[in-house]
């Protein structure tokens, strides 16, 4: 003890001298004295940075209300939402736990940035119509005093769906629920396709519906730099960690029909810091999960999924990391300034990027190729097989294409109905267009969407009572 | 008395920052933003819907928390140019945390608030509530005439609106009617209920996304001038598609929002013969845009940026002649 604090003293603390310095100081280390000295007395003056014994910035704090599980553009929106709520400064201390602050393997930033309305379900369709309503008012919401105004590049381009015979009639009962809801689609036969856009080949097409307004694309990087700047400006805490231990207490409580369940509750979040051993225990409240791919995981953690199967808590949650290749190529004869974000009904998609005839696209795998996800390696054969007939079948002059670059990126993909799950998790498919939306209408409605938050053991009959299948585009 | 911001309030400490120190002289520095965020941690006297002022017994080290995750987690971002505060020694720790730009009169005058704002709390929430004041300005300008337009119907109402923004309105087969210089206008054309409007020139008007409900109303419009509009940006241009049947002639000249994604969504127009797309500040590569632009709308007439500016002449090349395009 005596000699940890003798090796502290000495060490590089303000009250102590390191062994690297000289005494007596020569006229060249004149700066450095000078600046050692200024950090001793700002430290000491009230607001410094002050620990006598060793530094400890980098840890979270010790006790929380909420803790985060995830700085993607969800975990972000929730601690925006949650902000915004509190009457009183400080009156909810938020701490967002992330593990890479570069956001190098995030689904938000690696995903194309697509917004549309055209769902098969109303409640997507309300949840795009006020995410699209948050993204024009964006820097209202997000204003920030003194820095300068958002521009997340959004292009109001569109959604062009395309239907063959199949897919023809789910497609116009899909747009009723859209124009019901106050999307403006408007369908078109082939014959209007080819007049609108000549350079598609409508072969195999028997509808298109086409949204007009509040559909294109946007950049998610400046989406997810604002709101991490306007959630730090309301004071969320951040620590770059990774979560490895949930601390829960259970009790035996009475239901208000009578039956005696085993009500288990987190009370303490063990926060592992990067690149070391050293973890710190957190105090909470509430644990929100937004790992997006990851949830599976981490709700392993809670123990979701470890219990006989069969029962509550023997099921997994329903997300698991999917790879999704997502391609760039550039065709000089191609498309114009008009083209839109074009959906095939074989699932290949493309939209342009750039003034310079670039496009961006990909597809979706079967689910007998679906790529191991232990990696975000880009494989090139599969543009080539899976990709690239489709495209040039559908847009002749993609036949003469070059592709310039590649990336993969995870989905977490809801194995259930792949809808959003209340529980915040993520959504295959559509992306960052909901993430604004989720948390804002779940804490809102008073429902029991807010009870699921709060309880640690989530209740399966909730996401199963949640949004029937079929949001993805018909084929 | 305008309370003072302490100065500990307008400096950061952190050793991430003097490391970086030598590195580079125009890193921007995140202190005003670590000292902005601490002053609105610390509960204002003057700010009374504060109600609980900061209860923590160690006021300080909630503070260094706060201040420790963000340095950590927030590496410096260039958001703003500041001169470095430890220039050479010069300033020492009461320097400047923003430099003043010496600029024209009204800029002055903009940066004096500026200067006073970082310093003063009750500055700073009048400088807030002077911004919030101009935006719902902006938001009364555009709100829709419902009561007008159920008594004399939609041309009347998108009229009204337009003339009382400051534009001037053609009803078919009439002459112009403008405001004069006081912005009052005769209401004579309230008796054209069923006369559409054919020309609308809202140059220079604040009209927005919202004020838009009473433009697109116009079914029979032909020619619609938005120069210089500081409200219109790419969004409104997307709402502009009810158009489509009638509107012949745009103009977006001089637009400061307007950029080459919402020109995309003019594809819709499709019986448009003139647009002018001249000086478009946020356009990236005007001269490109005007060329893709005029493919997108093969039967209309684009004005705009030469399209030649942007090209570098090959040294073989001759000269050619760069005032319009050459014929085919």
């Amino acid at each position: 003890m005596l000699r940890r604090t003798l090796l502290l003293g000495l060490g590089r603390g303000p009250l102590g001298r390191g062994l690297g310095t000289h005494r007596g100081g020569s006229i060249l280390d004149r700066d450095g004295k000078m600046s050692e000295i200024k950090k001793k007395i700002r430290s000491i003056l009230p607001g410094g940075d002050w620990n006598p014994l060793y530094d400890t910035s980098y840890l979270p704090p010790e006790s929380s209300d909420v803790v985060i599980v995830g700085g993607g553009v969800l975990g972000l929106s929730v601690a925006y939402w949650l902000k915004k709520l509190e009457k009183p400064r400080g009156a909810i201390r938020v701490l967002v736990v992330e593990r890479d602050h570069t956001y190098s393997r995030a689904s938000t930033v690696l995903s194309v940035g697509g917004i549309r309305q055209q769902f098969s379900v109303p409640e997507n369709v309300q949840l795009s119509l006020f995410s699209i309503d948050f993204l024009r008012n964006i820097n209202e919401y997000l204003a920030v005093a003194d820095d300068p105004p958002l521009d997340i590049q959004f292009n109001p381009s569109g959604y062009l769906l395309l239907a063959s015979e199949k897919g023809a009639a789910i497609m116009e009962n899909n747009v009723k629920v859209q124009r019901q809801e106050g999307a403006k689609v408007c369908l078109m036969s082939p014959e209007q396709l080819r007049n609108k856009f000549p350079w598609i080949n409508t072969e195999g097409v028997a509808l298109a519906s086409y949204g007009m307004e509040h559909e294109g694309w946007f950049d998610p990087w400046c989406l997810l730099q604002g709101l991490r700047r306007k959630v730090q400006s309301m004071g969320v805490l951040f620590c770059r960690g990774e979560v490895t231990r949930f601390v829960s207490s259970s009790n035996l409580m009475k239901t208000a029909s009578g039956e005696e369940v085993n009500l288990k509750r987190i009370h303490e979040v063990h926060v592992k810091i990067d690149q070391s051993l050293e973890y710190q225990p957190v105090e909470c409240a509430i644990v929100i999960n937004a790992a997006g791919a990851w949830s599976g995981q981490v709700a392993e953690l809670a123990g979701i999924g470890k219990g006989p199967p069969g029962t509550l808590q023997g099921t997994k949650l329903p997300v698991e990391l999917r790879k999704r290749y997502v391609y760039l190529w550039h065709c000089p004869q191609g498309p114009g300034l008009e083209t839109p974000f074009v959906i095939d009904p074989s699932g290949t998609y493309f939209r342009r990027e750039g003034l310079g005839h670039n496009y961006l696209g990909g597809c979706s795998p079967t689910e007998e190729e679906e790529p191991d996800p232990g990696n975000l390696e880009v494989d090139h054969d599969f543009f080539q097989d899976r990709v690239w007939p489709p495209l040039a079948q559908r847009v002749p002059a993609f036949e003469t294409l070059k592709v310039r670059s590649a990336w993969a990126g995870y989905y977490d993909y809801n194995t259930f109905d792949q809808n959003g799950v209340p529980l915040l998790l993520g959504r295959e498919g559509p992306g960052a267009q909901h993430h604004l939306s989720l948390p804002e209408q779940t804490e809102c409605s008073p429902c029991s969407a807010r009870k699921k938050r709060r309880s640690r053991t989530p209740h399966l009959s909730c996401v199963s009572t949640e949004l029937p299948r079929g949001s993805r585009p018909p084929s | 008395m305008a309370a003072p911001k302490a100065v500990s309030d307008r400096i950061s400490m952190s050793p991430q920052i003097e490391a970086c120190s030598a590195v580079s002289a125009f890193r921007v520095s995140v202190n005003t933003q670590e000292a902005r965020s601490k002053r609105q941690q610390k509960a204002s006297p003057t700010k009374a819907r504060d109600g609980i002022a900061d209860t923590h017994p160690l006021g300080v080290g909630k503070d260094r928390t706060l201040q420790a995750q963000r340095l950590l987690s927030h590496p410096p971002q260039s958001l703003h140019l500041v001169a470095p505060v430890w220039n050479g020694g010069t300033r020492g720790i009461s320097g400047l945390s923003r430099v003043v730009a010496p600029e024209g009169n009204q800029k002055k005058g903009r940066s004096l608030l500026q200067f006073l704002a970082d310093r003063f709390y009750d500055v700073e929430a009048l400088r807030d509530h002077l911004l919030r004041k101009r935006v719902s300005k902006v938001h009364q300008k555009n709100r829709p005439f419902n009561h007008i337009n159920q008594r004399y119907g939609p041309y009347v109402a998108g009229a009204y609106f337009i003339l009382k923004q400051g534009g001037a309105v053609r009803f078919q087969g009439r002459e112009w009617i403008r405001p004069n210089q006081r912005g009052h206008f005769s209401l004579d054309f309230l008796k054209l209920q069923a006369v559409p409007v054919e020309a609308v020139d809202a140059s220079g008007c604040a009209i927005n996304y919202q004020g838009l409900d009473s433009l697109l109303a116009l079914k029979e419009l032909q020619s619609l001038w938005l120069q210089r509009c500081p409200h219109v940006d790419d969004w409104c241009l997307s709402r502009l598609h009810p158009l489509a049947s009638s509107l012949q002639e745009l103009s977006l000249a001089g637009c400061p929002r307007v950029s080459e994604r919402g020109l995309a969504c003019l594809h819709h127009l499709w019986n448009l013969r003139r647009l002018d797309i001249s000086d478009l500040p946020a356009v990236s590569s005007p001269g490109l845009t005007r060329i893709l632009v005029e493919e997108m709308l093969p039967s209309c007439e684009v004005l705009g940026a030469d399209w030649a500016q942007d090209l570098k002449l090959g040294p073989e090349e001759q000269p050619r002649d760069t005032a319009g395009p050459t014929p085919a």
